[in-house]
This record gives structure tokens, C-alpha cells and sequence, in this order.
């Protein structure tokens, strides 16, 4: 399994990750080893079964519809890179 | 005093013979003095430890100390810690001092135990030698050209040299038992559910569990005793009886049933690592446990399964670092989707970034199936090998790694090969069993640590059996020479 360096790049697009033009060669050989590695589980006869998808296989706890959280937004905002009025700023989207 | 075990840390403590601040400032000297070389912590915390410790001699004065009140702790840096950089080994989250604390810091905190600071790890525990960690690598305190481990490194490390009595580490596919093992120390994983996730920064979710990092299995099972329990926080987290891990440490070990996997004993195996792991069983035979061989049928599958559910998970968790609410943002973004590419592609180092993209890949429309449905399905396989092991068996036993530790950069350029290294260690979260790893000898002046696998929520059983070894032998008490 290859991937090519136009796949790496549509990967990297949908991940939001810009890669350098000189790291997507490295990247298309590294995560064609791996995705080598695990094609060897591809073989294995699985049609009676089920996904597991948890561990334990409890089920999602319900809680009743109640306020715990209190309003910390001062306390979060200051983290962010950039604040106004309470708002997150980021780059113009609409003109 | 940086030798003591913290059941005689607790009575001097308790006895008043030393107190909190002056048990406090030997850790934090030798923490100081060993760090440049030893680069086990990112963070060291001198002042929120002396208030802490001021406050755990005041509860020690009082009487109402518990016991482990007035003991230094450090806490992987994967944990959130209120007003503290919590960086978890990334550029990502270099600048960000977490809001609020994790339930296993808030626990131990409780407890009266006094944080010291924060461990290195892989950036976001993505690594089996803690080489990819944005603060460097850290050096194994029994030959500092070599690896500790991964990805919990900086948490053993900090233990073989004395930098602290205990420390937190988490386990998504071996990350607290491999470094544990290669660093001479115990490393305990409970099982999924027992130690809220609540605050443990996310890497992936379905097998990603806290435990700890000490020197013996007693010391374990005291730390045990303070962080789990169940936390309406944590989705996932397991509600199930509070348990004293002390208990049973002593008990007989006659009639023990132990499986010996013959995949485990493979050619894969180093053979000096087999035959010290062969000498260590011989002795639990003949402190009366009884031996049978075992298979695990699907145990080569466990990789490939671990690191496509593992990449999947992380693609998913790991796309909230978008440079927007917290963390790194790249400098004069162009637009919105400049802003999060350039944010993530600068913030995130190169192993974080393959996983990303793997676990992208495997998710994409036309390949779930192939990939991720099939991992979860070869999973349950998995898990189902180790359902039917217990049947006939009360605890697994091997290796738990198939080398002892390598040399930095030997492994860096191929990531497959790195990844070979947590062959007997994935298949554990895959099944969401407990498991432990124990120092059991040396190879070439090397630490050799031995796996013991149990069924869910068995840790006493497993701390029990870790204990009356470390009755019997001496590895756990052997220290490198020159943190002596």
C-alpha cells in the first residue's frame, strides 16, 4: 500500500494540517509503512463479528437535565490568543 | 530518605520526626540538581509545593493527616493542573495553564500529598521512547544515552533517580508499564474506568487510562487507594466498589493459577529477557502458584488493531487544537483556514501529525470499513482470547517489553519499528484489562521488567502477586549509581 504524495496532501487538507512541500515526501513514506503494518489484520475472517467499540461495554450514563457548570468565561477567554467583547476573534469569514 | 517507601515515609511523617516542608525541599533539591541531565521534569513547582507542604504540616499538627499526607508527588503533564502549565509535551499547549484540575490531581491533592511539578512525556503521549516530546528527550537514569521509555518516560525516569517518591503517568498502549520496565521501576494500569479521565488531556478515549509510577507494589496500592473511584465527570468512568488495593497484599500466593502465552515467548523475544522472565516465574512456582501454557491466538493482530483504533481516536480528539479558544496560534494568519493549518501544522510535531493523518485516512468515506470497523471487530477477538485465558487462569504472565532499553535515535527514523516495541503491552487497553510491570532482573546492566496481566478490576490480585515478589527478590530496591 502507497500512499502518493497528491493522496498525503488531500489527507493533510482534511486534517487542517499544513505540511512543508519538502515533509510530504518523508510523510508519504512513513504513513505508507504503517498503513503496510496494519493491512495485516485485513485477512482476518470477521463476518459474524460484532464491532466492539468499548472495553467494557457499559452503556452512556443519563443524568438528570440540571445546571452544574457555572458561567467561567472570563476565566477561559483569558487562554485564548485573541478576545473582544467577549467574543473569540478570528480572520474576516464574510466580507 | 529519597530511598524510603512511603509506608515509612508516612510514619516518620505522622510520628512528626519529619515534616512535610523538610521531606518536600530533599525531593525538590534532588529534582533541581538531576533535571539537566536527566530532563524528567518540565515543570518544577517549588512554590505551590512549599504552601502545600506548610498546609500538610498543619493537617499532620492537627491529626487529621491521612496517609499520605505531606508526601511529594510529580504528575505527568498530561494531567490538568488549575493555574499550572499543562503542556502536554506539545508546542500546542506550551502556553497554556489549564483552567482547572484533574480529578487524579484533585484526589492526591485531597489526600494531602504535595505536588513538586510535571513530568515530561511524548507530545500527547504519542511515543515509546519520549523522544518526541517538544522539551526534549529524557535520558534513562541507568545509562543517559539511552531511552527511558514512553510515553509516561519523564514519571519513571523521575522515580529511578529519586527526583520524587511517586508519580502519575497514563496508559494508552504501554505507557506506563514499557518505561516503567525500562526503567527499573513499578508501573501500574489499572483497569478502563478505574482512574477518571476527567482533566487527563485526550489522546484516545476508548483505552487511554491513569496509574501510577513507584518503586514498589505497596507503594502502589497506597497511591491506588487515593485516585481511583468513580467521577460523575468522567463518561466512562466505572462504578464499582471502593476497594482498600492494601488489603490482600500479603496473601498466600498457594494455588495461583498463572498463564504462560506461548506468543509471548516468542522469537520475537530477547532471549536474555526470556530466560530472566523463566527464572521469575520458576519462583512464584515455588512460592506454590501453579503454571500453564496459555495461548492467545489473535495477540499479532493486537498492533495493527491498536494503532488504527489509537490513530482514529486521536485524529478525532486532536481536532479541537484549532488555535482559536486556547493553545498555540500560528502569527498573521492569511484567513480561517490559514489560521487553523498553520496553527496546526506549527504546533504539532511530526509523530502527532502522522497519527492525525492515519487516523484521518482510516475514518475517510470508502476506507471505514476496511480499517476501523475491522480493527473494532478483530478487537473484540482479542479481547475475546483473554475472556477465555481467565476462564481457566487467575493471572497472565510474560515480558513486557521484547528488548531492554534502546539507544536514543535508534529507533527515530522508522516509526513501524518504534512502534513493534509495545508488542506485549497493547493488547491489555485493546481488552481494558489491569496489568502491571515489575522489575524483574538485569541484562547487561539493564533494567528487565516482568508483565502481569488480570482480569477486570483484579488489581488487588496483581498488586498481591507483584508484593510477595518483591518479598523474595531485590530488583525493585536496586538504584543506578550515580542518583544512588
Amino acid at each position: 500500500m502507497v500512499l502518493e504524495k497528491e493522496k498525503v496532501e488531500g489527507i493533510a487538507r482534511l486534517a487542517r494540517l499544513e505540511l512543508k512541500t519538502t515533509e510530504i515526501e518523508a510523510y508519504s513514506r512513513d504513513l505508507s509503512r504503517i498503513l503496510e503494518l496494519i493491512e495485516e489484520m485485513k485477512g482476518v475472517n470477521t463476518a459474524d463479528v460484532a464491532p466492539m467499540e468499548h472495553p467494557l461495554e457499559i452503556r452512556a450514563r443519563l443524568r438528570e437535565d440540571q445546571v452544574t457548570e457555572t458561567d467561567q468565561r472570563g476565566k477561559y477567554q483569558a487562554l485564548a490568543p485573541a478576545t473582544a467583547d467577549g467574543f473569540y476573534l478570528v480572520p474576516k469569514v464574510i466580507e | 530518605m529519597h530511598r524510603t517507601c512511603l509506608k515509612s515515609l508516612s510514619n516518620l511523617l505522622h510520628r512528626r520526626e519529619i515534616s512535610s516542608q523538610e521531606l518536600t525541599r530533599i525531593y525538590l533539591e534532588r529534582a533541581a540538581r538531576y533535571n539537566p541531565v536527566i530532563n524528567a521534569f518540565i515543570t518544577l513547582t517549588p512554590e505551590h509545593a512549599m504552601e502545600a507542604a506548610l498546609a500538610a504540616d498543619q493537617r499532620l499538627q492537627a491529626g487529621s493527616a491521612g496517609p499520605l499526607t505531606g508526601i511529594p508527588v510529580a504528575h505527568k503533564d498530561i494531567f490538568c493542573t488549575d493555574g499550572i502549565r499543562t503542556s502536554c509535551g506539545s508546542r500546542m499547549l506550551d502556553n497554556f495553564p489549564a483552567p482547572y484540575n484533574a480529578t487524579v490531581v484533585e484526589r492526591l491533592q485531597d489526600a494531602g500529598m504535595v505536588m513538586i511539578g510535571k513530568t515530561n512525556m511524548d507530545e500527547f503521549a504519542m511515543g515509546s521512547s519520549n523522544e518526541n516530546s517538544y522539551y526534549g528527550p529524557v535520558k534513562n537514569p541507568w545509562d543517559t544515552n539511552r531511552v527511558p521509555g514512553g510515553s509516561s518516560g519523564g514519571s519513571a525516569a523521575a522515580i529511578a533517580a529519586g527526583m520524587a517518591p511517586v508519580t502519575t503517568g497514563t496508559d494508552t498502549g504501554g505507557s506506563i508499564r514499557q518505561p516503567a520496565a525500562l526503567c527499573g521501576v513499578t508501573g501500574l494500569k489499572p483497569t478502563y474506568g478505574r482512574v477518571s479521565r476527567y482533566g487527563m488531556i485526550a489522546f484516545a478515549s476508548s483505552l487511554d487510562q491513569g496509574g501510577p509510577i513507584t518503586h514498589t507494589a505497596e507503594d502502589a496500592a497506597l497511591i491506588l487507594n487515593a485516585m481511583c473511584g468513580f467521577d460523575a465527570r468522567d463518561s466512562t468512568s466505572a462504578d464499582h466498589p471502593q476497594e482498600d488495593f492494601t488489603g490482600e497484599l500479603n496473601r498466600p500466593l498457594e494455588g495461583l493459577r498463572v498463564g504462560l502465552p506461548r506468543e509471548f515467548f516468542d522469537s520475537r523475544l530477547d532471549p536474555g529477557i526470556g530466560g530472566l522472565i523463566r527464572d521469575a516465574i520458576r519462583r512464584l512456582e515455588q512460592s506454590g502458584a501453579r503454571l500453564m501454557d496459555i495461548d492467545l491466538p489473535h495477540s499479532a493482530l493486537s498492533i495493527p488493531v491498536y494503532y488504527v483504533v489509537a490513530m482514529a481516536e486521536c485524529s478525532s480528539n486532536l481536532s479541537r487544537y484549532d488555535g482559536v479558544r486556547f493553545g498555540y496560534r500560528c502569527t498573521n494568519p492569511e484567513n480561517l483556514l490559514d489560521l487553523y493549518c498553520r496553527s496546526r501544522g506549527e504546533g504539532f510535531g511530526d509523530e502527532v501529525k502522522r497519527r492525525i493523518m492515519i487516523g484521518t485516512y482510516v475514518l475517510s468515506a470508502g476506507y471505514f470499513d476496511a480499517y476501523y470497523l475491522q480493527a473494532q471487530k478483530v478487537r473484540r477477538l482479542i479481547r475475546d482470547d483473554y475472556r477465555q485465558a481467565f476462564n481457566s487462569v487467575d493471572v497472565i504472565i510474560g515480558p513486557t517489553t521484547p528488548s531492554t532499553a534502546f539507544k536514543l535515535h535508534e529507533k527515530t527514523a522508522d516509526p513501524v519499528s518504534m512502534y513493534l516495541s509495545d508488542i506485549y503491552t497493547v493488547s491489555v487497553n485493546l481488552a481494558g484489562l489491569p496489568a502491571i510491570s515489575i522489575p524483574a532482573g538485569f541484562l547487561n546492566g539493564l533494567p528487565v521488567g516482568m508483565q502481569i496481566i488480570g482480569n477486570h478490576f483484579s488489581e488487588s490480585r496483581l498488586l498481591n502477586l507483584a508484593h510477595r515478589f518483591q518479598l523474595e527478590t531485590d530488583w525493585h530496591l536496586a538504584r543506578p549509581g550515580a542518583y544512588a
